[in-house]
């Protein structure tokens, strides 16, 4: 049962007119996992929950969730999808909400347990127009499980929320792990994807720049940061082992390393006269940052 | 229906009985939806029976006219539900993201769009009903048991060029800009069309104006049923209530589906 493929993307690159939004992108979704696509604005991680959802036609490549065309109806009853941009009627309430989409499907949880799941029993009778950003963020993920899903796809579930609410959203995610379901979360703060997923793609400009496990991830990218004076131009610098970004400013220069002390070894052998050294943690999302622009750099 | 083995779901299929929960389900949401938008209700529901009291029972153009006004005010009755719900409602989910959303699940689009036609007939046979009883107890209209049913069923099938109508303004028109457009169509269509105030009664020019609107079709097809239509065959009439139809549809298809396809 684990291990089983749930969904793939192969080979598979969509262009808007001359913008390619993924390039020969490939993608496995396998049961019981919760999978992170994890890139900034613009990497192609909506293009790519699209294409499984198939609310987009794949142009070259192929897309298949359980052996199937994304989009058929049988596909549909088996996966459920939290959207980046939705709404519902404002005019009706929590329940009566869950109790329509509930009637889609065949098999679909009862109301009072996706109430519970999604923590919203205390305003099941309230109308979508007057829930807070954060409690209609937890009605749309409701939506999203009503059905009784095998596999969820949730696109940016936290964007635009306060780190408070983002946390309560991630304790209901993380259950649904517990609960034996797979998810599929676009998200771009490596943060998110750490604390929910057990394996990260990290997507740049429609292509994969690195996959693992969140431990794997972070060492990879690179979280110190160090800064001093030197007489070594950039370009020496760059190629440098284990330097993943760095920027000059006359004499001075910020490098972002996953590996302070290798670097340091290597900047002391060819400049012994470095000085004002400084070295210090990046944080995850400017680390992430670093992973990033350093495929751009490399590919182009 | 709880059952572990989520494998016999594959089918893709709803049992029927299921399958007609789905279609009930949502004609009830879309109903609750619209009773508690004021701005749907108040208008939609009461100006005809507003209208039809101050023109029939209040004012009175000539003996004939309370019963001439029952049948244009049922058929006014039906255009307002049919372009609100559907273009006004179309146009909102559009925007919302909620026809998105929705998707994605495994909605029918044929429950979806039903629903629509089902909830425009509720508030309208609610409308014609409400029409009725004013004209029978307040304007004193007297008409055979047959006229009374062959006026609420030509007043009904007003929802054929009209929800059509209104499914085109929906695939295409902004939300914001729903009610406002709606609003300046239908109400000086059906002004024109000689549903307010009888047809004979506007200036000449504006009556030789009235043949280009499906709602001057369909009001004389009602007024058929009580014989008091200008003379045309109602198979011009339908004719060209098909025409229109069918043109609405087309524009509303191709909206519909650039929508869904996105």
């Amino acid at each position: 049962m684990t291990n089983e493929l749930l969904a793939t993307m192969s080979n598979v690159t969509h262009r808007y007119g001359d913008v390619v939004a993924l390039d020969e992108l490939d993608l496995e979704i396998r049961s019981g996992e919760v999978l992170a696509v994890l890139g900034p604005n613009g990497a192609g991680k909506t293009t790519a929950i699209s294409l499984l959802l198939g609310s987009l036609r794949t142009q070259e490549g192929s897309v298949k969730v359980f052996d199937q065309e994304p989009g058929t109806s049988s596909v549909r009853m088996r996966r459920g999808a939290m959207l980046q941009v939705s709404g519902v009627a404002d005019t009706i309430t929590v329940s009566e909400h869950l109790h329509h989409f509930a009637s889609y499907y065949p098999d679909p949880l009862p109301l009072a347990k996706v109430l519970e799941m999604a923590d919203l029993e205390e305003i099941r009778d309230r109308r979508y127009g007057r829930l807070s950003g954060g409690q209609k963020q937890r009605l749309m993920f409701a939506l999203a499980l009503v059905g009784n899903p095998e596999l969820v796809f949730l696109d940016e579930p936290t964007t635009g929320l306060d780190v408070e609410i983002r946390r309560s959203l991630w304790n209901e995610i993380r259950e649904l792990k517990s609960a034996g379901r797979t998810a599929v979360l676009t998200t771009h703060y490596l943060e998110e994807a750490d604390a929910l997923a057990d394996r990260i793609v990290v997507i740049n400009q429609g292509r994969v720049v690195a996959q693992g496990t969140p431990n794997e991830i972070k060492s990879r990218a690179a979280n110190r940061r160090v800064c001093c004076a030197t007489s070594l131009d950039l370009e020496t610098i760059v190629n440098l082992p284990d330097v993943v970004d760095a920027t000059m400013d006359g004499q001075h220069v910020e490098i972002f390393t996953a590996y302070p002390e290798n670097l340091l070894r290597r900047l002391f052998e060819l400049d012994p006269d470095l000085s004002e050294l400084e070295v210090t943690s990046a944080g995850l999302e400017e680390a992430f940052l670093t992973l990033v622009r350093g495929s751009e750099t490399s590919d182009s | 229906m709880a059952t572990s083995d989520q494998k016999t779901t594959s089918v893709g299929r709803l049992p029927i009985g299921r399958l007609v929960s789905v279609y009930v389900l949502e004609v009830r949401v879309q109903c609750l939806e619209l009773l508690r938008t004021p701005g749907f209700t108040i208008p939609t529901l009461l100006f005809p029976l507003m209208f039809y009291v101050f023109f029939a029972v209040v004012l009175t153009f000539s003996p004939t006219a309370p019963t001439y006004l029952l049948a244009t005010y049922t058929v006014f009755g039906l255009m307002g539900p049919s372009l609100y719900g559907f273009g006004v409602g179309l146009a909102n989910e559009r925007e919302s993201g909620a026809l998105r959303l929705k998707q994605t699940t495994p909605m029918p689009v044929s429950a979806y769009l039903l629903a629509r036609i089902a909830t425009a007939l509720m508030f309208g046979m609610i409308i014609v009903a409400g029409l009725f009883l004013i004209g029978a107890f307040a304007a004193n209209v007297t008409l055979y048991r047959w006229q009374w049913l062959g006026l609420a069923g030509v007043a009904l099938t007003t929802v054929i060029p009209f929800c059509a109508l209104g499914f085109a303004l929906g695939a295409w028109i902004k939300a914001q800009a729903a009610v406002a457009i709606v609003n300046a169509i239908y109400l000086p269509m059906a002004f024109l069309s000689g549903l307010w105030i009888p047809i004979a009664i506007l200036p000449s020019y504006l009556q030789d104006l009235a043949v280009f609107f499906p709602s001057y079709h369909q009001a004389q097809l009602a007024l058929k049923v009580i014989d008091m239509d200008e003379g045309s065959s109602a198979i011009i009439h339908i004719l060209v209530i098909g025409i229109y139809t069918l043109v609405f549809l087309i524009v509303a298809v191709v909206g519909f589906r650039r929508v869904m396809r996105r």
